[in-house]
């Protein structure tokens, strides 16, 4: 079903700053653009990506203010003054964050669409701190599908960057 | 020639390397078909139909066409003309019929089809104004129901999608007679719902306008050149002036074997406006483009007092849609695998009003095992055989449905090894009798086979005068590791590290490549590659003798080794010269060469060739509320040589996954009554999650095949998830003495 979206079609663009990746992107958009959208088709940034639009499948995850967060279930305008990061500002300076590479290292993607929506996931789920057994990580992993079943490999390069951490 | 000239110390191939293209995959710089920005891109988006069969009665585009920023609706009534014949509009995955034409008039055929295309400067707006049109329809009576719909029931016609998915094979001895005198009997009826591919990337084409009616184009595809002949075909553009890139493929598990709706609306609106166009499908039209069809079967089969099997019978229904014949194949393997006397196999299919069904990761395979591997169950319950056992009694070196031998068949090792892996000697058989808490425990186990294919490819090599060689072929790579697989082969057969090799593809100006699918990717491309490079090491030693003066004016090609940017001789490796010297004779010009591969006509039928997988599963079931966890798997799998154990280990743990979701998770339910699929998004559509995924192992057992191909490749890609469905049900069953016969099964079978 399509929602009503006439309030908005006929609504004016806004100016809004959106600080992604630590850089300031100033958009003229409609109050109807969703982050996930904003970010794909307005900044170019086309690594976050929709495979549901509807915050079902977890494709879209960012990171805002480092807690993770479905792209397409928040407006664009509504996401000003906050840090976003997206799967483009993970590797810092061209090094490979650790999830990064683990993720390479443990075959934890075949296509790689859901990859990003995993990563940024993963690394929201350790800023959280909450799940500490494989069984929680999987559990507070599964709002990310993935359907090429890299599960296992996903699993298990969390896991490792996970322990890593945790052994420093 | 295996790899003759071949003798690097460290040859890639069986190594476990990672995905070349791993760090563009996380790190967001993988480009997908919707994600190609162009100046003023122009966003389109598709209207469906709400009824199952009629007539657009009338179809006002005014509203939606005044919103701001829309520029054009097309429609059945405005839209420009494309190819007359049906034959045009055929892909190489058609089946027999004819193909569905987007907007060719007013007629309804199935719920959701596509009826305009909106097209505006943002996609917010071309969704918006959808909704703005004013469509009437004449409706008319429809049947979607397969089981309501038997008497419909008919043989498939038969077409060129015939030669890769043959008929059944004619009947053997006498079924009727020899089952009735079985000593066991076993009849039972199957039956599994719709599923969809569900990829998790959308359907997008973007269309970039070149002008002079030529055009670039970024499709979701499996196969660049299908979609290439496709636009040329339907909208009378010539093949050179129609570019189809699929450089990355977010998931398509069959999906994309054929041209899907979004590349005819994307190109039809480019031509017509002169602008560049993108239409990308939402995750509800995600369930408009194909799909698994329901399927019910009919199995009956006989044994002696040992087990053997003397007398099968086994009879699939599958829907189709009123305009193609789809078929799989579901009831050719069970003689393949068990040498019975006395067969009868039928496959008839019911058309209904919905669009065609299409390949679906293991089509038919998936289908036609689970039936034949819990019928084979329910036989060792009743003859008090262990199952595994009962599988051994009725081992073939043959494929008996064909008479031949097979060219490699290590299934026994993978019943073998697998059911050491698995601990099935710590199975007692009783039902009901393994518990852990309030959990019954049940282990089951299921043999596995797919078709190992191989067709026509070609590959192209070119080498630079810094020694460094591209290997170009339009294949794709939809997260199988072709990318990575073909760059190995590149490497061990030119004797190059896989550092000095680019793997160009997924482009249609590139050499041949058939569309990417049913396990024969490897077997396909692998050999071109195989051969370009054989041919570019033929050219370079030519080049080389030809040198004045040259160490090697009178050795042969089978005397010398590549390795390491020298030609030199094998048993005087300081006789040698390097690739820099052949270049600066050769006037520092690339040195080319495209080649073929195809079976030998002559010989390839010779052989029924497969790959097998001996499959054990646990699962356990809450005995009060019926809930069912697969706590752990075993897959053994027998597919000759693996290019890359690392990314095989993923395509089979891929489909054990595929095959957990099918048979305990994911089915798409119509309702009847509106002709329209119910759950048609992935929160009602249920696949496995990471929580439902625990332990999952894989291995490959040894099997050298000399006859399939040079490589000695077989595929991996559909045997993961052939085997598992039967597995759990059979699992299910010991743990709590309930056969259920319906896919998928859900706690309320059990309670």
């Amino acid at each position: 079903m399509i929602p009503n979206f006439r309030f908005m079609a006929n609504s004016e663009k806004h100016s809004i700053t959106l600080q992604v990746n630590g850089h300031p992107y100033q958009l003229e958009l409609l109050p109807w653009v969703s982050l996930l959208d904003a970010l794909r088709e307005n900044i170019s940034l086309t690594g976050t990506k929709k495979g549901c639009d509807h915050g079902q499948c977890g494709a879209c995850t960012v990171l805002i203010d480092g807690k993770r967060k479905l792209s397409c279930l928040t407006l664009a305008v509504m996401q000003e003054d906050v840090a976003i990061t997206t799967i483009e500002g993970i590797a810092a300076e061209g090094n490979l964050h650790p999830l990064q590479q683990a993720f390479i290292d443990k075959d934890a993607f075949q296509c790689g669409y859901c990859t990003p929506g995993q990563i940024c996931s993963a690394i929201g789920l350790l800023n959280e701190n909450k799940a500490n057994t494989r069984e929680e990580v999987q559990d507070l992993m599964s709002g990310n599908l993935c359907r090429c079943g890299a599960n296992k490999g996903i699993i298990n390069a969390v896991m490792a960057v996970k322990q890593s951490i945790s052994h420093e | 020639m295996p790899n003759q000239q071949s003798m690097s110390n460290e040859p890639s191939i069986g190594q476990p390397i990672s995905r070349l293209e791993g760090y563009h995959k996380v790190t967001g710089t993988a480009k997908y078909a919707g994600e190609y920005n162009a100046p003023d891109l122009l966003y389109g988006y598709i209207v469906n139909s709400s009824i199952t069969k009629g007539k657009i009665k009338s179809i006002d585009t005014t509203e939606a066409k005044k919103m701001s920023g829309v520029v054009e609706v097309f429609t059945h009534e405005n839209r420009p003309s494309t190819a007359w014949f049906d034959f045009q509009y055929a892909d190489m995955d058609a089946p027999p019929g004819t193909v569905f034409k987007p907007l060719k008039d007013n007629d309804i055929q199935y719920n959701g089809q596509p009826i305009a295309l909106v097209i505006a400067e943002t996609f917010e707006m071309a969704r918006y104004a959808a909704t703005k049109m004013q469509i009437v329809y004449e409706e008319e009576e429809f049947e979607t129901d397969l089981n309501a719909s038997l008497d419909l029931v008919r043989k498939p016609k038969k077409g060129l999608a015939s030669l890769l998915k043959p008929p059944p094979p004619k009947p053997t001895g006498d079924f009727e007679k020899v089952y009735q005198d079985s000593f066991v009997r076993v009849d039972n009826h199957f039956s599994h719902g719709t599923e969809h591919h569900n990829p998790l990337e959308m359907y997008a084409s973007t269309v970039i306008y070149e002008g002079n009616g030529k055009l670039k184009i970024y499709d979701k595809t499996q196969g660049t050149i299908n979609s290439q002949l496709y636009v040329a075909n339907v909208f009378g553009l010539k093949m050179k002036n129609v570019q189809v890139i699929s450089p990355f493929v977010g998931g398509a598990f069959g999906s994309g074997l054929r041209p899907q709706h979004q590349l005819f609306m994307a190109v039809m609106a480019s031509l017509a406006l002169k602008r560049h166009v993108r239409v990308t499908l939402d995750r509800a039209q995600m369930y408009l483009i194909g799909h698994r069809p329901p399927t019910l079967q009919h199995l009956k089969f006989g044994a002696d007092q040992r087990g053997k099997l003397n007398a099968i019978y086994h009879k699939a229904i599958g829907e189709t849609s009123q305009f193609e014949d789809y078929v799989e194949i579901v009831v050719n393997w069970s003689n393949m695998l068990y040498p019975a006397e006395n067969v009868r196999l039928e496959h008839e299919i019911v058309p209904l009003d919905v669009y065609s069904p299409l390949d679906m990761r293991a089509p038919g395979g998936s289908t036609g095992m689970h039936a034949i591997e819990v019928t084979m169950d329910e036989i060792a319950y009743k003859l008090q055989i262990d199952p595994l056992e009962l599988r051994l009694i009725n081992y073939s070196e043959i494929d008996k449905s064909s008479d031949k031998t097979y060219s490699s068949k290590e299934l026994r090792s993978c019943y073998l090894q697998g059911a050491e892996k698995f601990g099935w000697d710590k199975r007692n058989p009783a039902p009901r009798s393994m518990r852990r808490g309030h959990k019954l425990v049940g282990y089951g186990m299921a043999t596995g086979i797919w078709d190992a294919n191989r067709i026509f490819g070609r590959a192209q090599a070119i080498m630079t005068p810094d020694g460094k060689v591209e290997i170009k072929s339009a294949v794709t790579d939809i997260g199988t590791g072709t990318l990575t697989i073909m760059t190995q082969i590149a490497a061990d057969t030119l004797g190059m590290s896989i550092e000095d090799i680019t793997f160009s593809y997924a482009d249609s100006k590139m050499p041949f490549a058939p569309i990417q699918g049913g396990s024969f990717t490897t077997a396909t491309i692998g050999p071109a590659v195989q051969n370009a490079c054989h041919a570019l090491n033929k050219k370079l030693f030519k080049l080389a003798k030809n040198i004045k003066g040259s160490v090697l004016s009178s050795s042969k090609l089978q005397d010398v080794i590549f390795k390491d940017g020298f030609i030199s001789l094998k048993n005087n490796l300081d006789q040698k010269i390097s690739i820099l010297e052949i270049f600066q004779e050769h006037g520092g010009e690339a040195i080319k060469t495209t080649n073929s591969a195809m079976p030998n006509p002559l010989t390839y039928g010779k052989k029924a060739k497969a790959v097998h997988s001996a499959v054990f599963v646990e699962v356990e079931v809450d005995e009060e509320l019926g809930t069912i966890e697969v706590k752990r798997a075993v897959t053994a799998v027998a597919a000759g040589k693996i290019i890359n154990p690392k990314t095989a280990e993923s395509q089979i743990l891929g489909g054990m996954i595929w095959g957990i979701s099918k048979a305990l998770h994911e089915e798409t339910i119509l309702d009847h009554q509106f002709g329209r699929y119910m759950n048609a998004n992935l929160a009602e559509y249920h696949i496995p999650v990471h929580a439902d995924i625990q332990d999952l192992e894989v291995l490959f057992v040894d099997e050298e095949d000399h006859f399939v191909n040079d490589l000695g490749v077989k595929g991996v890609g559909e045997i993961g998830g052939v085997g598992i469905p039967p597995a759990i049900t059979n699992a299910i069953f010991h743990a709590t003495g309930r056969r259920i016969y319906e896919l998928p099964i859900h706690f309320d079978k059990l309670l």
